[in-house]
Formats: C-alpha cells, structure tokens, sequence
C-alpha cells in the first residue's frame, strides 16, 4: 500500500511538469491550430538561461524571474519572426517552421553550454517532505508551483480583459476581430505565455533529468500526449491529462511485470491510444452545448 | 446632413470571382438605411468590405476617414459595429462575457456597466440568462445578444446582416421595433441587409436594392414601399 501511494504521489508530481508543458502546447494548438514540436527545447533553453543567471552569481528565485520574463518576450519573438509570416502557409510549411525551430534551439544550446550533462538545483531541497517516505520535498515543490501557476492561469483567463480576449481570439477569430480584438497580438501573446510556461517546467524539471541539451525529449512526449489525452482544446484536459500520464506512468513502471523503466513510456501511451480509441476528441475536448 | 458613411465605385473579389461591381451609396448621420436584394446578390460582400474582409477596391469613407487600409479591428475600434450574417455569437461563453466582449476596446468602466444595464432593459430575456452558455439561447435570443454586443462598443453605426434570418414572425417584429428604438434614442445609425423587404422597408427611412453586385434601385423606404412596379421587380412581392 505504501508502494502503491508513493507511486501515485510520484506520478502526481512529475505529472505537474507534464501537466505545464500540455498546457503550454495546448495554448499554442488552441491559437495557430499547430503541436509547437519545439516547445521542449524552448523549455530547455529557458533553463539552460536561468542556470546562466545563477553561475553568475544570482539567486535561484531572480534568476527564475529573469528567466519568466526572458522567455515570455522571446516566444513572442519567436511567433513574431518566425511563424506570423507562415500564418496562411501550408501545414507541412509550419511543421518545417518547428522542425527548424526545434534544432536551431538545441544545436545552440549544445554550442554556448556544451552537451555534458549538468547538475541542477533546487530550492526546495530533497529531504522526505513533512518527514513521510513517500515524496521529496523537490516534488512537493514541483506540485505547488505548479498548482499556483494553474490557479493564476484561470484567474487570468476568467477574470481579466486580456483573457477573455485571447479566449475570444482563440474561439472564434474572425467574430473576435469584429469587437475590435487585435486577434494577431493574442496569437503573440500566446506563445509569449506558452514559452513562459514552459520555462517553469523546464526549470522544475531539471533538477530530476539534470540539464543538457536533450533533456526534455522524453518530459515533452508525455507533455504531448497528456495534451492529446485531455483533448487539445481544452487546458483543463490539458492539465487533467498531465496528472492522469505522470499517475499511469509510475504505476505501469511498478507493477506491471518486466516493464520497468525501458517499457514505462509505451505501456503509458498504449493506454492512452486505447482512450482516445473510444473518445476521439480526448477526455475533455470540445463539447459544446447545442440547443436541439 | 453629412453623410457618415460614403462608399464609391466598391468593387470585392473572392479569388478571381468579383462580387462586387463598382456599387456606390451614403449613409446619412442618424439614419436607418436597408439594403435589399436577392440571395447572392452581395449584400454580406458589401458589409464584409465596409469592414475590410473581403479584397476590394474603391473608396469607404466613414466621417471623412477612409477605411480601406486599414485592418478590421481598427475600423471596429472608429465606432463600427458589425453583426455578421450566422450572428457571429461566443456560443462556448456565457452571455454576460459576450457582452463584455462587445465593449473589450472600451477602457470607462463605469460606462460599461451602465451599458450593461441598460442592454439588459432593452432585452429583458438577456438578464434572465447572463450566466448560460450563449449557445443555449433560442435563435431570436441569440441575435438580441448579437445585436446587445454590437452596441456595447457605443457604435456610430451599426451594421446588421439579415438579422431576421430564420427567427418567427413576431420575433422579427420584436427585433426590429427595439432596432427602431435605439436609432432614434440612442442616435446610433443603423445599416441593415435584408432579404426579408417588406419588414425592412417598414423599419427604415432611406433604402437601397442591389442586384448581382450592383446598385439598381434608391430612395426613401416609403415610397420604394409605395411603388409596385418596383416592388414587382425587384423584391418580389
Ligand atoms: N467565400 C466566397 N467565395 C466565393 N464566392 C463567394 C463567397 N461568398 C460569396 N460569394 C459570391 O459572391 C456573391 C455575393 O454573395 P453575398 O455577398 O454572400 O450575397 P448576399 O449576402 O446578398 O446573399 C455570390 O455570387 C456568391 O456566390
Ligand atoms: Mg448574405
């Protein structure tokens, strides 16, 4: 039985990262209809930033802060230079805009920091968290930033004329332009928050796979298929998705005989293939309520 | 009077299909004006081009600015509201957001409250419903809140396409007496498409028929009304 909650509370806790980057990949699929392949290496270069800071001497929570910011105004750059102008272009035009994305971000990130893997720290230690065996105090920490980046994020979206407006923008473009929303902003703004998003998982999950230029390869599959889990239109299925992924994950790596680590990843997304066999759109994917 | 809007010589394409061929008309300040014509005729080409959504050429000039550079949102943001045909509704979001999202450029607070209020007196079924998902809303409903958001930008003008599109008889009448009401009270002018002429020709005062992209016909609504020869011909009733 203990096993058995640690492995859940475990799951609960990497899930949180999954849980953060299907959220940054459904906030860019909801505005340009496109899976940002790079946004794990977006996250990547963001902490690869705030290891930076801190080497030159700044304190962990400045250096997350630079780097938050760092990183919303460069997934704005990023939208503004690169995929603004492939906006009307073919998919296959946008997947080879991220391809290219995805290598330019991890060849420099390989060439300014090399690819030796690197120790990451955390501020919230690695001691039993509350004296229990059964999570670290680094994975509580990962549970409640991430928890208070989901409750701003909803006080954001539910609350503020900026997020009904990217939600307005998001739904219905054209209906969104003709109340006078500059819909190509929201689409900036998007990315400039899907980047920042992703920083923080990126930053929070460094201290478990360490940092190097590859790290978030496996972390950004199981984003992705939280994302679709939960049904790319939704950030809450996003964020449902991220736990339900991370919680499959550690069990399917426990009990199931032979799988152990090597097998974890494909017994987790055969689980997830056979949910979306009998609900397409993912769990929470649109449902519109329609009057008959 | 001035003309508030003044469209000349409007030409729209579609790809390498025009829409539009070289139609001209005014609007004057405070009127009701009705465009009428045949399905396919371009009247939803003429409002989507007053608003830049659609490619042309030619000249829209609204109180002496000219339109055509500039993007729809900017042209939203001089005072022009635009009911599209379909409604346009938020259906994912709750009635009260569409009305908030009526009024997004706007930054007086306080006036947006009070337009609120005074929108949920025009359509008192609104209020009942503020918290449902607009989706939920009957037809007749869900273009009172189309209509409701479009005036809480506080337009100048307000451009309404087939709004009694699908909606029974007696809402359509309903519609159209508060449309009249806001135009005289609330001195917003008003240009409505209409396939539905004989109503339309009853709410406005100055009317225009357009036939396969062009102007045919002009005049006060009444004696357009009046004359059965064109009535016959061209509005088939
Ligand atoms: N999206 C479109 N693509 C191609 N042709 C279009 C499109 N929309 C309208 N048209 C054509 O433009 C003409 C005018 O259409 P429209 O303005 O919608 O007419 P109305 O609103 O008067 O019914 C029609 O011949 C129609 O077939
Ligand atoms: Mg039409």
């Amino acid at each position: 039985m203990e096993l058995f909650t640690n492995q859940i509370l475990a799951g609960i806790s990497t899930g949180a990262i999954y849980a953060c980057l299907a959220l940054a990949v459904v906030m860019i699929y909801q505005a340009i209809d496109h899976l940002n392949f790079a946004q794990g290496e977006m996250a990547m270069f963001s902490t690869f930033i705030s290891w930076q800071l801190m080497q030159w001497g700044l304190p962990y929570w400045v250096a997350f802060v630079l780097t938050i910011a760092f990183s919303f105004a460069g997934g704005i750059a990023i939208e503004r230079v690169l995929f603004k102008p492939l906006a009307k272009a073919p998919i296959l035009t946008n997947v080879a805009g991220f391809i290219a994305l995805y290598s330019i971000i991890n060849s420099s990130a390989g060439l300014i920091w090399d690819f030796t893997i690197k120790q990451y720290p955390t501020p919230f230690g690695s001691a039993p968290f509350l004296g229990s065996q059964l999570i670290s105090t680094h994975q509580a920490g990962m549970i409640g930033v991430t928890l208070l980046l989901l409750l701003a994020l909803y006080f954001f979206f539910q609350y503020t004329r900026v997020g009904l407006a990217m939600r307005a923008a998001a739904s219905l473009p054209e209906s969104a332009r003709l109340v006078g929303i500059n819909t190509s902003w929201m689409i900036a703004l998007g990315w400039g928050m899907a980047a920042a998003i992703g920083a923080i998982a990126g930053i929070l999950i460094a201290p478990v796979v360490f940092l190097e230029p590859n790290m978030m390869l496996g972390t950004l599959i199981y984003g992705f298929a939280a994302a679709v889990l939960g049904g790319l239109t939704s950030p809450f299925g996003a964020v449902v998705g991220g736990f339900l992924v991370g919680i499959f994950e550690n069990l399917a790596g426990t009990y199931i005989p032979y799988a152990g680590n090597e097998l974890k990843l494909p017994i987790a997304l055969a689980l997830i293939v056979s949910i979306l066999v009998v609900k397409p759109a993912g769990l929470f994917g649109r449902h519109i309520v329609k009057r008959v | 009077m001035t003309a508030l809007l003044n469209v000349k010589d409007l030409r729209a394409y579609y790809g390498q299909v025009q829409a539009l061929h070289g139609l001209s008309f005014s609007l004057n300040e405070g009127s009701l004006t009705t465009l009428l014509g045949a399905n396919g005729a371009g009247k939803t080409t003429t409002l989507r081009a007053i608003c830049n959504m659609v490619r042309s050429t030619g000249s829209i000039e609204f109180e002496g600015a000219a339109l055509t550079s500039r993007s729809t949102e900017g042209i939203v943001r001089l005072g022009i509201a635009h009911v599209p045909q379909g409604r346009g509704t938020f259906t994912n979001m709750t009635v009260e957001e569409n009305l908030q999202l009526g009024a997004i450029t706007r930054k007086d607070h306080a006036g947006i409250v009070s337009d609120m209020e005074r929108m949920y007196a025009h359509f008192p079924v609104l209020k009942q419903r503020y918290t449902q998902q607009a989706g939920t809303l009957s037809g007749g409903e869900q273009q009172m809140l189309a209509v409701a958001r479009a005036l809480m930008l506080r337009p100048r003008l307000m451009l309404l396409d087939e709004p009694s599109f699908g909606l029974a008889p007696l809402v359509v009448r309903d519609l159209f007496g508060i449309l009249g009401k806001i135009n005289r009270e609330d001195k917003v002018s008003i240009l409505v498409v209409e396939q539905n002429a004989q109503l339309a020709l009853e709410l406005a005062d100055q009317a225009y028929v357009i036939e396969t992209g062009r102007i045919v016909m002009s005049g006060a609504a009444k004696d357009i009304a009046n004359n059965e020869d064109v009535r016959k011909s061209y509005l088939g009733y």
